[in-house]
C-alpha cells in the first residue's frame, strides 16, 4: 500500500495545479494518472485563459460576463472566486516561464473571445493548453513531486455509511498499467479527483479517447451527486471528419461563418445581430445546425469558417496551429480555402458537485477541473473560462486538502442542501440498477468502519474480485457497447433535444447496461492490458451518459446549451435551480438545490441573454 | 493470419461453462445457457459485421502489425499479424489500428489519446519511419494512390513492453536530466509580468512545441549507440530555457554546462534524422548547432 497525505488523481491542468498547491503547503503529495501528465487532454486547449489583467478591465466585469454566459445557472460565489483569483494564477504561470504570446512592450497578449465584454483572453499562440500543461509539469518535476504515471484508478476507498454526508474517503485503488498489479493508495489528507472530461460518451467530440468520465462515475457511485449533468457544451467549430477543434480564437481574430449560399448567416439570418460569430457557443452551434437542417449546409453536414481575409501574417502569428490542424486532419489549406466546420461535443459543464474549496459532500474527497461542477459555467461555458477554472480551483482544492484554512465555503453540498425532490418523472424504463444484482453495477464502497486501512483493503478486495470476473469469464467486447452508447447519445442527446428522443436514449443506455453485465476481457495478459482498462471505462461512460440524459429529460425548459423542442423559453420561475442526481445503490435519485445569485457586493439579476 | 476467434473454440468454451453451471444446480444452469447463447450470438454478429464491412468496402488496407507479449505463450515469439481494414478517405493510421482492435482482436495494444497530434502518445514506426499514427493519413502512405500494406512497428531503439507499446522511462530520464523547468532569479511582485520581447519569444517558439513523443530519439543513430547521450528532445528542451531571455546569465551558464557534458551536444553528428521525423517541425539539429556555438563563445569544454 502506498501512503501519502494527498493523492491527486489525474495529471492534467487541474491535477498538476492541485499537486503544486498541496506541495507548497507542505504536504506529501502524489499524482496518480492513467496517462503520463504531458499526455493529458489539457494539452489540446487552443484559445486561451480569461483573466482581467489590464487597465479598463476588472474582475467584476469578468464575473458579470460569466454570470450572463451561464444563463444564470452559475453560483455567484464560485464565479466571483474564479474571476478574482484568475489574474494572480495566470501571472503565476507567467512567472513559471509559460511562453505566452507577447505585445510589443513585452507584456502578455490578450484577445477577444465569445461572450466577453473585454478582450481578456490571455494566450500562447493557438496552443495555450499545451504550454500551460508543460509549464506546470515542469514545476512538478522541479519540486520532485511523486508521479505514478500509467496507473489507472478504478475505485475509491470510501466508507459505506447510509448518508453520503457521513462518508469518508481514505484513498483509491489503481492498476499499474504496465505490470497489471493492483495497488492501494491511502491518503491521510484527501483524494482530489482531476480526471477531466467525458466526451467519449458521444461519438463526435473534440475530446481525447481517454476522456471517459472516470472521476465523475467513481464519485457518483461513492455517493456524491452529479450536478447539472444535462449541460453539455457543443462547440460550433469542429472538423467534420474527426471532431478536431478549430479554436474560437479564429472567430476572435475575425474569422467569419457562412452557409452554402455564401451568406454570413449569423447576421443575415438574425441569429446574433450584435455579436455575430462571437455570440456564445450554444447560440452559434444552434445557428449552424439550423442552417444545415434548412438545407443551407454544405454536403448536408457543415458550414464554412473563413479566415483567409485575416492575411497570412496574422494567421501565422496567432493561429498557426489551426493551419496545421486543418491541413493534417481535413486536408484543407486555411490560407487558400474556407474550413468546413460543424458542432461537436466539447465540454461538460456539469459534474461532481463541489464547493469553492473543491470539497464534495464525502469528506476527504475533492474534485477540480472539468470533472467537477463548482458551478462556474452554469448552463453554458464561455470560451477561455475552463483553463482559469483548472488553475483557480485546482489550487484551492490542493491547499484545502493539505490543510490550509480557506475560509468557510458559501456553497453547500450534499443531499441536505436539497430544496425539492422529483418524484414523477416520465421515464420509459426505470433507469439505473437492474434486478439481476451484479458487482459491476452495485455501489462502490468499503465497509462502515473507523479504520482507514480496513476501508482501503476492502476497496482493494472489491476491485480484485471485479477484475477476476472480467478476466475469467467469456463475454462480449466492451467496444460494441461503447459504440452503441455513443451513437445513442449523439442521435438523441445532442444540440437539439426532444422528449421522445431523450426517452429513447434512456432505453438505449439501459440496454447497454444490461449487455455490460456480459462484458468480458479477451486479452489474458496482465501487461499493459488496455482491453481491461477500456472495459472499465465503458462502464463509467454508461453511468455518466445516464445522468446526462436523465437530467435533460427532467429539465423541461430551454437554458444555455440545453435546448428542448417542446420548451422554447427559459423558465426562471420553475427552473432557476441545480439538478442533482444521486446514485442511491444504482437507482438514480433526482433532487434540486438553489442557484446562488447573491455575490459579494451585489445580486445578479437574471436578464434575457441577447448577443 | 488470425482475424478473431474461431467458432469451434467458442463452442468448446461454451460446453465448459455450461458444465460448471450444471454442477451448481439446474436453474443456474438454465440461466448460464441463456447467457452463453446471448453472448455467442453477440460475438458472432460482431464478427459477421466486421467481415461484411471488409467485403463491402471499395478499398481495404492491410495492416501488418508487430505483436509481442512476454506473458502470453503464443505471443512470446515476436510476429506480425495482418488485419484487413476498410479504407475511407481521411483515415489515419491510428483510426485503422483502432478499427482493427475493435473488430478483430481487443488485445492489440498501443498508446493513443488525443487523436490530434498534441499528446505525443502514438509515435510509431510506420513503413519504416517514425511518425505519429494520428497525424499520418493512410492515403499518404499509398503507392500510386492505392493504399495496400501499412507496416506498423513499435519505435526502434526502445524496449518493447507489449505489441506497439515501448518503455519510455529512459526518454523521460534524459528529459529530466537537463533541469527542464524555468529557474527565475528575480520574479517581479504580484501581478507584474516578466517582460519578454516578441523576438525572444519567436526565437524559442519552435522549441516549446515538443510533445515528448520520442520519435527523434528513436531515429537517432548516436542515441542508439550511446545510451547516455542526452538525445535531441532533451537538448531541445535545454535550448528552450537557455535561450529564454528571462532566465539570467548565471543560469544560462549553468545550463550550458549541463549540455556540454561528455554525452551532451558534442555527440551530435548532424545527421538530421531527428529533424526529419519530428512531427512538430522543430528544427532540432539547428537548435543543437546553436548550443554548440554558444558553448564555443563561452569557451566551454570540448569533448
Ligand atoms: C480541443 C479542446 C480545446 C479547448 N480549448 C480551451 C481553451 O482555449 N480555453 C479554455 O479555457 N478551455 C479550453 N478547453 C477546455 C479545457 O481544456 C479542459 O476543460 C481542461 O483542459 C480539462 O483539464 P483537466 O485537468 O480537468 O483534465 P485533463 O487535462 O483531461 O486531465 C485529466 C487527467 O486525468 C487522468 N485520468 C483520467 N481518468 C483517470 C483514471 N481513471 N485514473 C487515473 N488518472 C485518470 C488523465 O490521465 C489526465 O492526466 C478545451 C478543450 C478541448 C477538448
Ligand atoms: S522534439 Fe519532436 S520528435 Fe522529439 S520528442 Fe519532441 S515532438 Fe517528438
Ligand atoms: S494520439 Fe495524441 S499524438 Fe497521436
Amino acid at each position: 500500500m502506498h501512503e501519502h497525505d494527498v493523492i491527486v488523481v489525474g495529471g492534467g491542468g487541474a491535477g498538476l495545479r492541485a499537486a503544486i498547491a498541496a506541495h507548497e503547503e507542505g504536504a506529501d503529495v502524489a499524482i496518480v494518472t492513467k496517462l503520463h501528465p504531458v499526455r493529458s487532454h489539457t494539452g489540446a486547449a487552443e484559445g486561451g485563459i480569461n483573466a482581467a489583467l489590464r487597465d479598463g478591465d476588472d474582475w467584476t466585469d469578468h464575473a458579470y460576463d460569466t454570470m450572463k454566459g451561464s444563463d444564470y445557472l452559475g453560483d455567484a460565489p464560485a464565479i466571483e472566486t474564479l474571476c478574482q483569483d484568475s489574474p494572480g494564477e495566470t501571472i503565476q504561470l507567467e512567472h513559471w516561464g509559460m511562453p505566452f504570446s507577447r505585445e510589443d512592450d513585452g507584456r502578455v497578449s490578450q484577445r477577444p473571445f465569445g461572450g466577453l465584454s473585454f478582450p481578456r483572453t490571455t494566450y500562447a499562440g493557438a496552443e495555450t493548453g499545451h504550454h500551460l500543461l508543460h509549464t506546470m509539469y515542469e514545476q512538478v518535476v522541479k519540486r520532485g513531486i511523486t508521479v505514478y504515471d500509467e496507473y489507472y484508478v478504478a475505485n475509491l476507498a470510501v466508507t459505506d455509511h447510509p448518508d453520503p454526508e457521513d462518508r469518508e474517503c481514505h484513498g483509491c485503488i489503481a492498476y499499474d498499467i504496465k505490470s497489471g498489479d493492483l495497488t492501494a493508495f491511502k491518503a491521510t489528507g484527501g483524494v482530489i479527483l482531476a480526471t477531466g472530461g467525458d466526451g467519449q460518451a458521444f461519438d463526435h467530440t473534440t475530446n481525447a479517447v481517454a476522456n471517459t468520465g472516470d472521476g465523475p462515475a467513481m464519485a457518483y457511485r461513492a455517493g456524491v451527486p452529479m450536478e447539472d449533468p444535462e449541460f453539455v457544451q457543443f462547440h460550433p467549430t469542429t472538423l467534420p471528419s474527426t471532431g478536431v477543434l478549430i479554436s474560437e480564437g479564429v472567430r476572435g481574430e475575425g474569422g467569419i461563418l457562412y452557409n452554402s449560399e455564401g451568406e454570413r448567416f449569423m447576421f443575415e439570418r438574425g441569429y446574433a445581430n450584435n455579436d455575430g460569430e462571437l455570440a456564445s457557443r450554444d447560440v452559434v452551434s444552434r445557428a449552424e445546425l439550423t442552417e444545415v437542417n434548412e438545407g443551407r449546409g454544405i454536403e448536408d453536414e457543415y458550414v464554412y469558417l473563413d479566415m483567409r481575409h485575416l492575411g497570412e501574417e496574422r494567421i501565422v502569428d496567432r493561429l498557426e496551429n489551426i493551419l496545421h490542424l486543418a491541413e493534417d486532419f481535413e486536408g484543407v489549406d486555411g490560407l487558400e480555402e474556407p474550413m468546413p466546420v460543424k458542432p461537436g461535443q466539447h465540454y461538460h459543464m456539469g459534474g461532481i458537485e463541489t464547493n469553492e474549496n473543491g470539497e464534495t459532500c464525502v469528506s476527504g474527497l475533492y474534485a477540480a477541473g472539468e470533472c467537477a461542477c463548482v458551478s462556474v459555467h452554469g448552463s453554458n461555458r464561455l470560451g477561455g473560462n475552463a483553463l482559469p477554472e483548472l488553475i483557480v480551483f485546482g489550487a484551492r482544492a490542493g491547499y484545502h486538502a493539505a490543510g490550509r484554512d480557506m475560509g468557510e465555503a458559501q456553497i453547500q453540498t450534499g443531499p441536505s442542501a436539497a430544496i425539492e425532490h422529483e418524484t414523477d418523472l416520465d421515464t420509459p424504463v426505470s433507469p439505473g440498477a437492474l434486478d439481476r444484482p451484479d458487482p459491476d453495477v452495485a455501489a462502490d464502497g468499503g465497509a462502515v468502519t473507523a479504520d482507514p486501512d480496513a476501508v482501503v483493503e476492502s476497496a482493494l478486495e472489491t476491485e480484485r474480485e471485479r477484475v477476476e470476473t472480467l478476466m475469467e469469464r467469456d463475454g462480449i467486447n466492451h467496444a460494441e457497447i461503447r459504440a452503441d452508447l455513443q451513437d445513442a447519445m449523439t442521435q438523441w442527446v445532442n444540440v437539439f433535444r426532444e422528449k421522445e428522443g431523450l426517452q429513447k436514449a434512456l432505453e438505449a443506455i439501459r440496454e447497454c447496461r444490461e449487455r455490460y453485465q456480459n462484458v468480458a476481457v479477451a486479452d489474458p495478459s496482465r501487461t499493459f492490458n488496455t482491453d481491461l482498462i477500456h472495459t472499465i471505462e465503458t462502464r463509467n461512460l454508461i453511468d455518466v451518459a445516464e445522468t446526462i440524459t436523465l437530467g435533460a429529460l427532467a429539465r423541461d425548459e430551454f437554458r444555455g446549451a440545453h435546448w428542448r423542442a417542446e420548451h422554447q423559453e427559459r423558465d426562471d420561475e420553475h427552473w432557476l435551480k441545480h439538478t442533482m442526481i444521486a446514485w442511491n445503490d444504482g437507482s438514480p435519485d433526482l433532487y434540486y438545490t438553489d442557484v446562488i445569485l447573491e455575490g459579494q457586493d451585489k445580486a445578479y439579476e437574471p436578464k434575457i441573454r441577447s448577443y | 493470419m488470425s482475424t478473431g476467434i474461431t467458432e469451434t473454440e467458442t463452442e468448446e468454451e461454451q460446453t465448459e461453462a455450461v458444465g460448471a453451471a450444471r454442477a451448481a444446480g439446474e436453474s443456474a444452469y438454465q440461466q448460464a445457457r441463456m447467457e452463453k447463447k446471448e453472448i455467442d450470438e453477440a460475438n458472432r454478429e460482431a464478427r459477421r459485421q466486421a467481415r461484411e464491412a471488409v467485403e463491402n468496402a471499395d478499398r481495404t488496407v492491410e495492416l501488418k502489425v508487430f505483436r509481442y507479449d512476454p506473458e502470453v505463450p503464443e505471443k512470446e515469439e515476436p510476429r506480425f499479424d495482418s488485419f484487413p481494414v476498410p479504407f475511407s478517405k481521411g483515415m489515419t493510421v491510428l483510426d485503422a489500428l483502432m478499427w482493427a482492435r475493435d473488430h478483430y482482436d481487443s488485445s492489440l495494444t498501443f498508446r493513443h489519446s488525443c487523436r490530434q497530434a498534441v499528446c505525443g502518445s502514438d509515435a510509431l514506426f510506420v513503413n519504416g519511419k517514425q511518425r505519429l499514427g494520428c497525424k499520418t493519413q493512410v492515403a499518404d502512405l499509398a503507392e500510386q494512390g492505392v493504399p495496400s500494406t501499412v507496416r506498423i512497428e513499435p519505435l526502434p531503439h526502445a524496449e518493447v513492453v507489449k505489441d506497439l507499446v515501448v518503455d519510455m522511462e529512459h526518454f523521460y530520464d534524459q528529459m529530466e536530466s537537463v533541469e527542464p523547468y524555468f529557474q527565475d532569479e528575480d520574479t517581479p511582485d504580484g501581478l507584474n509580468e516578466q517582460r519578454q520581447s516578441r523576438e525572444n519569444r519567436e526565437k524559442i517558439k519552435m522549441s516549446t512545441r515538443c510533445i515528448w513523443c520520442g520519435a527523434c530519439m528513436s531515429s537517432c543513430n548516436i542515441a542508439a549507440g550511446d545510451n547516455q547521450y542526452l538525445g535531441p528532445a532533451a537538448i531541445n528542451k535545454a535550448y528552450r530555457f537557455a535561450m529564454d531571455e528571462r532566465e539570467g546569465e548565471d543560469l544560462t551558464e549553468h545550463r550550458l554546462n549541463i549540455i556540454e557534458q561528455e554525452h551532451g551536444v558534442w555527440r551530435c553528428q548532424t545527421q538530421f534524422s531527428c529533424t526529419e521525423v519530428c512531427p512538430k517541425d522543430i528544427p532540432l539539429t539547428e537548435h543543437i548547432q546553436a548550443l554548440k556555438r554558444e558553448a564555443v563563445k563561452k569557451n566551454l569544454k570540448f569533448w
